[in-house]
């Protein structure tokens, strides 16, 4: 307020200033006194506009019209992140990329690019909102990739507490499945989920219809219906499919609705007191899978979620959380040749079952450091074909982490490999991350 | 019979809790404070009910699945709407599809509405630290944006539950009325400090200085959202040597060894004073909790000369 008075009482000064010159400069003692009553009655004129000016400026402050807020508002309706991770490590499999086998992961001995999204996200109008997630990673070679990981709208005001949401979207299995990186509490994707879902984790094209039940406690219910082809869905209709089962892969269209991809969950979370809570579910993920032509795949999961948080905490420090996830896949497949060559003997029609999960812990230690410890375990039955996909491993990985800010992180991470057939690994990686702009808030 | 008993308890357990209930209005606030007001005014017209702990810094509330179903049955949701709560309450609001208390809803009540914010940054840089893009979130330390909080929650009650608004009308006046005797109070205790500069742990008490004329010298995080180093300490302790500040703030869940250790070199003495009521014992509703501020900080600055 003080510098809109100043910059008044200067328009005054201005304004009588230009009001003199206007006059003329040779002027008789009648004509000066005349000047002087008109400067007069034009200060009062003035003064009166700046009161004015001043109660109008009041209501508006008042209103918290806030410079910010305008340049906010004036600039987007929508909130714009970009999120920028980095790896470098190094690891005694010179074939990083057998060991790592997720996208977002270290890929290599040095340097690796995994992670740099864009995301989009906001109210489209009263009835939706959307978000989009769209990344630039590099892989070994240092080629450049993009993907439109996640580009989805959600309803917002559907009767019935139910909630619907369409596009294409990481399906909700489990706790970690639905996870960007950067909310990761590790620098790469538990095995169990690379084993079941892939490098990508499990998201395809479709809708989720979600309800959440009138009961005193949270419970959430959800299907979601996708597509069940392409490379995000390796379990079911995916070219790379013959990675787990070694067969041809066989052109399988959609012929009726039991050709998509369907993934129920059911959701559950209680407060055991003031400070810990308790959240689980169970999930599953049906579909058909290109070894065969009558042949699909069923996957199931149960989720556990466990958290303490300080009543005192600072800057949500210190904490204490435990997540655990279990997931088994039953993949049927079918009788087929061996994509390998067509001279090797033809595989027969077998289940091929596999199970695994892992359990991390988190300490929050003080504001901005956490420790990490999380063991692993998967584990591949039956199968005419022997598939490096499929082959049983164990891995433990300590880490820490430390946030300068809530908009950047360093993390340190060890990770003991154990592969029976072939020996022990150990890799060592560093992890930094940034983030620039909107920080999209974090889900329970 | 094991089954039955099961299932009855199911069923119960689906039945929502209109049952019984009178016809109050759910009322939730992000925060304690908001919370408290919101009884001044409400009366027993409304429940209320405070989404973050009193203890607990409310910039980092975990967007626990309890709070959806909070949300979700809420009539009324009163937030600081200055993004304070803006790392945890858009997911929540997201999953609690509840149109009541969507944006422009009456039922949706943004405190800040009406208020001065202060420190309303003039560009975007996180170098500076963690800087609320709408300006400084902490503005009920000053009783008189309390007033206009109140004003703004009355009206928001009225258009909801007009058969009411008389009651709130007149819930707002008594609260109003207490609140200009109890400033008249405040102000007089504190006036002999006018000018007296005091240390806090994060740029949280602003409003609270501007209103009663105290100068806040320095803060022990570096910028807003970091922590405190070596060497900004250093700083802070020549700074407050220098300037002969002898009161350091620090809210319940705040570093409070930290302060302890810059008091210890400068003659300091640190106070806890909570800006949740409820926080401490004798801070059960927000006038009290200002009491409380006050009567902290003159018995401080009386200590500490």
């Amino acid at each position: 307020m003080n510098s809109f008075n100043a910059f008044l009482s200067a328009r005054t000064r201005a304004l009588i200033l230009a009001g003199a010159l206007a006059l003329g400069a040779p002027v008789s003692a009648q004509q000066s006194a005349e000047t002087e009553r008109a400067l007069d009655s034009l200060t009062a004129v003035v003064s009166a506009l700046q009161a004015q000016v001043e109660g109008l400026s009041v209501a508006v402050n008042g209103a918290a019209a806030q410079p910010a807020a305008q340049a906010r508002a004036g600039g987007t309706y929508m909130n714009v992140g970009f999120v920028g991770l980095t790896d470098f490590g190094w690891s005694t499999e010179p074939d990083v990329e057998s060991l790592q086998v997720g996208d977002h992961d270290p890929r290599v001995r040095g340097w690796t690019l995994p992670n740099g999204e864009l995301t989009l996200d906001g109210a489209v109008d009263p009835y939706f909102q959307a978000a989009t997630s769209i990344v630039y990673k590099l892989d070994g070679d240092g080629e450049t990739g993009v993907e439109l990981e996640e580009m989805y709208f959600l309803t917002t005001s559907l009767p019935g507490n139910l909630q619907l949401k369409g596009g294409q979207f990481f399906a909700e299995f489990g706790r970690q499945n639905t996870l960007h990186p950067h909310s990761w509490g590790f620098a790469d994707q538990p095995l169990v989920l690379n084993r079941m879902f892939g490098a990508e984790g499990l998201r395809s094209q479709g809708f989720r219809l979600s309800w959440l039940l009138p009961t005193s406690f949270y419970t959430e219910a959800s299907l979601g219906v996708f597509n069940s082809g392409g490379e995000t869905a390796s379990s079911f209709r995916s070219e790379e499919s013959p990675e787990i089962h070694g067969g041809e892969a066989v052109e399988r269209g959609v012929h009726d609705a039991r050709d998509l991809l369907y993934v129920p969950r059911l959701s559950t979370s209680i407060e055991l007191n003031d400070t810990q809570t308790l959240l689980f579910g169970a999930s599953a993920a049906l579909g058909p899978n290109n070894s065969g032509t009558g042949s699909d795949t069923r996957i199931f999961g149960g989720d556990l979620y466990w958290k303490w948080k300080s009543a005192r905490a600072m800057q949500g420090f210190p904490f204490v959380s435990f997540q655990t996830e279990g997931i088994w896949r039953r993949y049927e497949a079918g009788r087929r040749s061996a994509a390998e060559s067509p001279f090797l003997p033809i595989l027969p029609a077998e289940t091929l079952s596999d199970a695994g999960m892992y359990a991390q812990l988190l300490w929050g230690i003080k504001p901005l450091l956490v420790a990490g410890l999380r063991a692993e375990v998967v584990d591949g039955q039956g199968g005419a074909f022997e598939s490096a996909l499929r082959a049983d491993r164990q891995r433990v990985s300590p880490n820490l982490t430390w946030y300068p800010s809530e908009f950047s992180k360093i993390r340190v991470q060890y990770n003991y490999d154990l592969r029976p057939d072939i020996g022990v690994d150990h890799s060592f990686w560093m992890q930094i991350e940034f983030l620039l702009g909107a920080h999209a808030a974090h889900k329970f | 019979m094991r089954a039955h008993r099961i299932l009855a308890v199911l069923i119960a357990a689906l039945i929502p809790t209109a049952v019984g209930a009178q016809k109050k209005l759910n009322v939730v606030a992000t925060t304690p404070d908001l919370a408290s007001i919101a009884s001044m005014i409400g009366g027993d017209r409304v429940d209320v009910k405070a989404l973050a702990k009193a203890t607990e810094d409310p910039h980092f509330v975990d967007a626990k699945p309890s709070l959806i179903v909070t949300l979700n049955r809420a009539d009324m949701l009163i937030d600081g709407g200055a993004e304070m709560e803006i790392g945890w309450l858009p997911p929540l609001l997201q999953s609690a599809r509840n149109t009541k208390i969507a944006t422009g809803a009456p039922g949706r009540i943004s405190a800040a509405q009406g208020i001065k914010l202060l420190e309303v940054p003039a560009t975007f840089d996180r170098s500076r630290g963690d800087v609320h893009a709408l300006g400084n979130p902490h503005f009920l330390t000053d009783p008189a944006n309390a007033r206009i909080v109140a004003a703004n929650i009355a009206g928001h009650f009225a258009q909801v539950d007009p058969g009411s608004a008389a009651a709130y009308q007149a819930n707002l006046a008594r609260f109003q009325s207490t609140l200009d005797a109890k400033l008249t109070d405040w102000q007089r205790q504190l006036a002999p400090y006018k000018g007296a500069k005091i240390v806090t742990y994060h740029r949280d008490f602003i409003y609270l200085a501007a209103r009663f004329g105290l100068d806040v010298l320095e803060t022990l995080e570096p910028k807003p959202g970091i922590a405190p180093s070596p060497a900004h300490l250093a700083q802070v302790i020549a700074a407050m040597k220098g300037a002969n500040a002898r009161v350091i703030l620090v809210q319940p869940f705040q570093n409070r060894r930290t302060a302890e250790t810059v008091a210890r070199q400068t003659d300091a003495s640190v106070i806890e004073v909570p800006q949740q009521p409820g926080a401490i014992a004798g801070t059960a509703t927000y006038v009290d909790l200002i009491d409380h501020l006050v009567a902290e900080m003159v018995a401080a600055f009386k200590a500490k000369p």
